[in-house]
Order: structure tokens, then sequence, then C-alpha cells
């Protein structure tokens, strides 16, 4: 099928779309048939190569090739058919957007003759998911398809990765043309490079070697583009402390004694305070998202700051930087690490540890305790528990709200691509299909679905795929009848006036989770929470649903108020 | 701070709107926006005035250079550039100001292009502030229509802004 292929076949616009598939070496896809994309289905049907995952909604279908692509570092791919199959992806593709992850999109669309004319199931794809892509196609040629999917694919997984969206109208699927699909592809209006410019890097390297009291911010840049090696010798180096945001976790390793916890609204005593109080700050493919910041007013007030990210619109976005850094995490720290080791002994050792002794005494306070004694179940407990069962070797994914703090407080990551939640747009109902993804990526890695009553009824009808392929996902649902994160705001801010954030007529989620042809427990006391979790452990064949009924007043801690700096902490 | 920019972008269906989503998205201001294509058929060029603080045109141009079908730009407020903007304005000529009319539409080297019993359509050249001045000088009173391009600006000297 490719290019060196001398003589020429004729195929349709739907077999050139599922042959560029091929040759982009994509074995799933996610998806939802429909009108528009019935004969990219057909063509689909004829072919053994690539696997088709049946969802049952198609916001489930992107968070899905979202998790796959999270978990694998491949891009996900999802087909959904022209309408309402295009704006129910639109929450999934704006959750990768976010987040930057790789994603292509095939939306079908109405036959070119009928765009614009109120079709039956038309919508302007290309207009609606505009400003949550990282760029998107409208297919008018079907000479144009082969290179379009490449540049697709291009664009999605290079410079700073993202979802892109491929529309292509149903009267294209049928045109016949020759399948010639480039081995490489140039633009001149995109060309990401590995480093835009060193200059900065020796001003880092002196700043970082004058530090008195060092910082470094790590987040989900190091993930995405695999740099944990690379950060890993530039901590060796360096012995400096560091924290993560919440899409950084497992980059660097959670039980090493140099990471100091998560940092932000709720990040560890520790690392909110390492940062308000520290003199250099290297922020490491990050974007100080205002959950990390607080207060930008208040954020960091003595550091010099050094940034290094692939996105140049994300340096002095929200906080003005010191040195920029624009190239890929991994590139830059190969040459910060290069440059840092002849000048090791330039490190100013005494107050590095003095520096330490003072994040220690920090650390002595415990900020993530919680009642070990309460005889209701307490959420961090089943976290605790389910981190030790699984030799922290699981991948996580989550729903939004307090369960996703916990989870991220409580699950040591040792390892990247194992913490998989949405952290930028925060959307409920993305832990479940997620972590169909996160299977169907790694079928025999153990996947643990962490989530509340209120998130996971957002996509719950995944329930189904799940039986369809035989996923053995195992469904922490801590479950306190509240929308926890509300209800605790509401505690906070509004004097306990807790509108619309209680949760009536829940159903009997063991015997939904049967109905479905899952295994289904509910657990109601701590002292059957290791027992329920071993238990789930040894099911394979099937998803297990454990309805954790959790303490319904706990709450997330520590925490920064809205528009408070990081000193300024509500703690247990 | 009042900013041009000048940005050569690939001449394909859509690209206008990505660029005007973005300053709708972002919140930036657009003064004025000028497009069309360019002697290279596949390159348009668009002319933005906008305003903000530094950050916010740091901000704009980083965010205009990241959109995939945006080739290059320039911010023409950095160097020496030249700047014109072309004004229609249709006037009440009919009463005893139609010699005045004549007389101010020369001084501003302006052209009547058509003429009624009761109107003269004046065209006007120059930048922004040149066809300010000539609204001001005229007044409000005969004024019935006004059309303006939008500015349109290009740098002085050798260089060029090329695709």
């Amino acid at each position: 099928m490719a290019s060196k292929n001398k003589e020429k076949v004729e195929l349709t616009g739907a077999e050139i779309l599922v042959a560029a598939l091929k040759c982009e070496g994509v074995k799933e896809i996610f998806g939802y048939p429909g009108g528009a994309v019935l004969h990219i289905y057909d063509a689909l049907y004829r072919q053994n190569d690539i696997n088709h995952i049946m969802v049952r909604h198609e916001q489930a279908a992107t968070h899905a090739a979202d998790g796959y692509a999270r978990a694998s570092g491949k891009p996900g791919v999802v087909l959904v058919t022209s309408g309402p199959g295009a704006t129910n992806a639109v929450t999934g593709i704006a959750t990768a957007y976010m987040d930057s992850i790789p994603m292509v999109v095939i939306t079908g669309q109405v036959p070119t003759n009928l765009i614009g004319v109120d079709a039956f199931q038309e919508v302007d794809a290309v207009g609606i998911t505009r400003p949550c892509v990282k760029h998107n196609f409208l297919i008018k040629n079907v000479k144009d398809l082969a290179l379009t999917i490449k540049k697709a694919f291009y664009v999605a997984t290079t410079g700073r990765p993202g979802p892109v969206v491929v529309d292509i109208p149903k009267d294209i699927t049928a045109q016949k043309t020759e399948f010639d699909y480039p081995e490489t592809i140039s633009m001149r209006s995109y060309a990401p490079v590995d480093i835009a410019d060193k200059s900065g890097i020796g001003n880092a390297i002196d700043f970082l070697l004058a530090a008195k009291r060092p910082m470094i911010y790590a987040g989900g840049g190091v993930i995405i583009d695999n740099a944990s090696t690379e950060l890993a010798e530039t901590m060796h180096l360096l012995g400096f402390p560091l924290t993560h945001t919440l899409m950084g976790l497992g980059g660097y390793p959670a039980t090493d004694k140099q990471f100091i916890g998560m940092l932000g609204m709720h990040g560890t005593y520790e690392a909110n305070l390492g940062m308000h109080n520290c003199d250099v700050l290297l922020a490491v493919g990050a974007r100080f998202d205002d959950r990390v910041t607080g207060n930008v007013d208040k954020f960091c007030p003595t550091a010099k700051i050094i940034h290094i990210d692939v996105d140049p619109s994300s340096i002095s976005k929200n906080v003005k930087v010191d040195v920029p850094l624009v190239g890929r995490v991994s590139a830059l720290l190969r040459e910060i690490n290069a440059l840092l080791k002849p000048r090791k002994n330039e490190i100013d050792t005494e107050a590095l540890k003095e520096w330490w002794a003072q994040i220690n005494e920090w650390r002595s306070k415990d900020c993530l305790k919680y009642d070990k004694q309460s005889e209701k179940i307490k959420p961090q407990y089943v976290l605790e528990k389910l981190y030790e069962i699984t030799e922290g070797d699981a991948y996580v994914t989550s729903d939004v709200g307090q369960h996703q703090m916990w989870a991220a407080q409580f699950y040591h990551f040792n390892r990247p691509r194992r913490w998989i939640n949405s952290g930028g747009l925060g959307t409920m109902g993305f832990g479940l299909p997620a972590a169909m993804g996160v299977q169907l990526a790694f079928p025999d890695a153990t996947v643990a679905c962490v989530t509340g009553e209120g998130s996971i009824q957002m996509c719950i009808q995944e329930l189904s795929t799940i039986k369809q392929y035989s996923l053995p996902i195992k469904i922490i649902n801590l479950n306190n009848g509240y929308l926890g994160m509300v209800r605790q705001w509401q505690e906070f801010f509004y004097q306990r006036r807790y509108a619309m954030s209680y949760m009536e007529s829940l159903p009997d989620f063991v015997k939904l989770a049967e109905s479905y042809g899952h295994a289904g427990f509910k657990i109601t006391k701590p002292e059957d929470v290791e027992g329920a979790l071993k238990e789930a452990m040894k099911i394979k064949d099937r998803a297990v649903f454990l309805d954790f009924i959790t303490d319904p007043d706990e709450n997330v801690y520590p925490m920064i108020p809205a528009g408070g700096g990081q000193n300024e902490m509500i703690l247990v | 701070m009042r900013h041009i920019i000048s940005i050569l972008l690939e001449n394909e269906a859509g690209a206008l709107s990505r660029v005007s989503a973005l300053f709708s998205a972002r919140g930036y201001n657009i003064e004025s926006l000028a497009v069309a294509p360019t002697n290279d058929p596949s390159l348009s060029r668009m002319t933005i005035v906008t305003s903000g603080t530094e950050e916010i045109i740091e901000q704009i141009i980083k965010q205009l250079n990241k959109l995939i079908d945006v080739v290059t730009l320039d911010d023409m407020t950095e160097g020496k550039h030249i700047e014109r903007e072309l004004m229609l304005v249709k006037v009440n000529s009919g009463d005893e100001k139609r010699e005045e009319l004549k007389r101010l539409v020369d001084i501003f080297r302006g052209r009547i292009i058509d003429v009624t019993i009761d109107t003269y359509t004046v065209e006007l050249t120059g930048d922004s502030e040149k066809l300010d001045a000539f609204l001001k000088a005229i007044g409000e009173a005969p004024i019935l229509e006004v059309v303006r391009s939008g500015t349109i600006g290009i740098l002085r000297g050798a260089q060029a802004l090329q695709g």
C-alpha cells in the first residue's frame, strides 16, 4: 500500500482512509457508526488489521482514545458520524486539547452538495471544534485525503501534541482515486524543532548553581515527551527537591525522597511552601496553571524562574519568567545535564542542606494525615490500600473531584503514563472510558478507575462496552452520596448551603454492574476494604464494581482557597 | 499601545476564522482586520490592528504563530513601516456647503468619485489618523455613509515579509 508500490490501484475514499490509518500503524479505533460514515465502516468491515472498538456514546470514544494515547504514547484514533456524532465527541476533544494529548478524530460529514443547507445530521464540525483542536481539516477532494491524514498524524503527535479533527463528507468516501501515502511530510507553516534557541541554557545553569533554596516544578510535559530518564539525571546531579503538577505525577518517582509531593490547590504543605520560599525555580514542561499558582501576584515572590516548555505561548503567559527555554523537555534537559556534570562541585551544598532541613520540617507536619480510627470508610484509606495491593504498579484513571485529588495524593506514582486523568478541562465522565483505552493498550495490566458516584454516572453506559470487549477494569467508586468537591466548597465558602450537591436516587451499583455481566461488591466497613480489593484483583474475565460507602463529611486537605497565595493553605 | 501585525497565512477556507476566533476566544482587541490574496495565490496577507499591554501583544504574536495556517508574521510597529487605509465617504452636498466640501477634499488630497445633485462620494487614502482628521473637518452633519477598508501596512526599505 505504501508509496513504494509502483502499480497504483484506485481506491475509494473510505478505503484510502483505512489504508492510511494502517500506514500510520493504527491498531485500535474507537467509534460509533452513523449515516455519514457508512462507507468507512464498510471498508473497516472488509479488513482485519484494525480493531474497531464500539462504544456506547461518542464522548466515550474520545475519552477511550485519549486514555489509550496517555498510557501508550501512541495517538488515539476516533471515528464518529456527522452531526450529533461530532458534537458528542467535542467534550472528549476539548479534554485532550487541554492536556496536550495526541489524537486524530475522523468525523463524517454530509455529502459535499448538502453542506450548508441544514441537511439531516449536518453540523459545522470544523467550526464547532476549532477552539479545542490543535488543527482541523475539511476534505473537499478525495485526492487530498491521504495527504491530509498524513498531516493530521504529523500535527497531532509533534511539537506540543493535541487533537486533530478531519471532517470527511460522505460522497468523498465513495469517490475513487489512486492511493499514494507519503512517507514523510513537511509543512511550510508548521515545523516543530527540538530546541528553538540554546542561548538561555548557560544562564539557566548559572542560576541553578547559585541557588540556595531551589525548587524543581515538573508537569505533564515530562510525561508527554518521555523525559523521565533525563529528569532523573538532572535530579541526581542537582539534589534539589521536586514537586509535580497533577499532570506530571509519575514523571519522577513519588517514593523517592527528593519528591516532596504534588503542588497547587490541593498540594502538600512542603511543596507549596517550598515554592513560596524558593529563590530559583526550574519549571519543566509545566504551564503555571491557575490551580498551581493560586494568586499569581503572590506566586513564588522571591524566585528567579527558568521555564522549559515546547510551546512558546506557555512562556510568560501567566507568570513572567526570567530564563525561557523553548524546546522539547528531553532535549533541553540533556543539554542542561551535559553542562551541569562538569560543574557539579559548584552547587552550594551547605545552603542546600539547610534548605532540605527546612523542607523536612514542613514535611513533618504530615499534611495528608487523616483519621485512621474512624468507623466510616475514609476514601484516603481505600487509595492507600489500592496502592499497597497493586504494589504501585496499576494504571489509575480517575474522574474529577475529591476522589481525583485523593488518588493523586495517596497513590504514589513511580512511573510515567500510569496516572490518567483530565487535569486541564476537569471532565467528569472521563475515568471509565479512559480506563477502557488503557486496558486495550495493555490487556494484561491492572487498570483501576478511581471515581465517585457522581462522575461514574456521566459515562456509565460504557459498562456495556467493557462487557463486550471483556475488559477486567477495577472500578473504585468512592461513594459519599455527594458531589464531594462541590460540597466541600459549599461547606467552606457558602455557609454549608449544599445546593444540588447531594445525590439522591442512586442506583444499586452492585446490581447495575451485575446486570451488565460484571461483578459488584458493596463495602461499608473499613475492615472489609482490603479483602474486597484483593478479591477484585483476582477477577480477570470481567470488570469489578467496588462500591465503597465512604465518609460523606471528608474533605481534601490541604487546600489553597481561590485567590490565596501558596503559603495560605487550609490544613486538616 | 496600538500595534499593526502583518500575517502571511495559507489561503485556505477557514484560515481567516481561525485568526478571528483566536482574538474573540482570548479576549484580544481587533481595531481593524484586512485580508486578501497575494501575488502567490496560495498565501493570504492579513493586517490586524490591535492594542494591548506589551504582555498581551507578546501573547497575541505567540498565539498567532501557533496557528498551523500561519506561515509567518511581523509586528510592523517595531520597525519603520508605511500604513494606508482606504475610505469612501458619501456626503450630503445639497446645500451651500458644496464648495467648502470640495475644498476640503482637495486639501486632504481626496477625490470625488461620484456626484449627484445632492451628494458627493469621496475617496481618500492615508493613515488612519488622516482619515479621522478628514471626518472631523467635514463634521457629522453632512455624512451619509462611511466605508473604511481597515489598515494595511508594509515595511520600509528592502525588507519584505515572505512565505
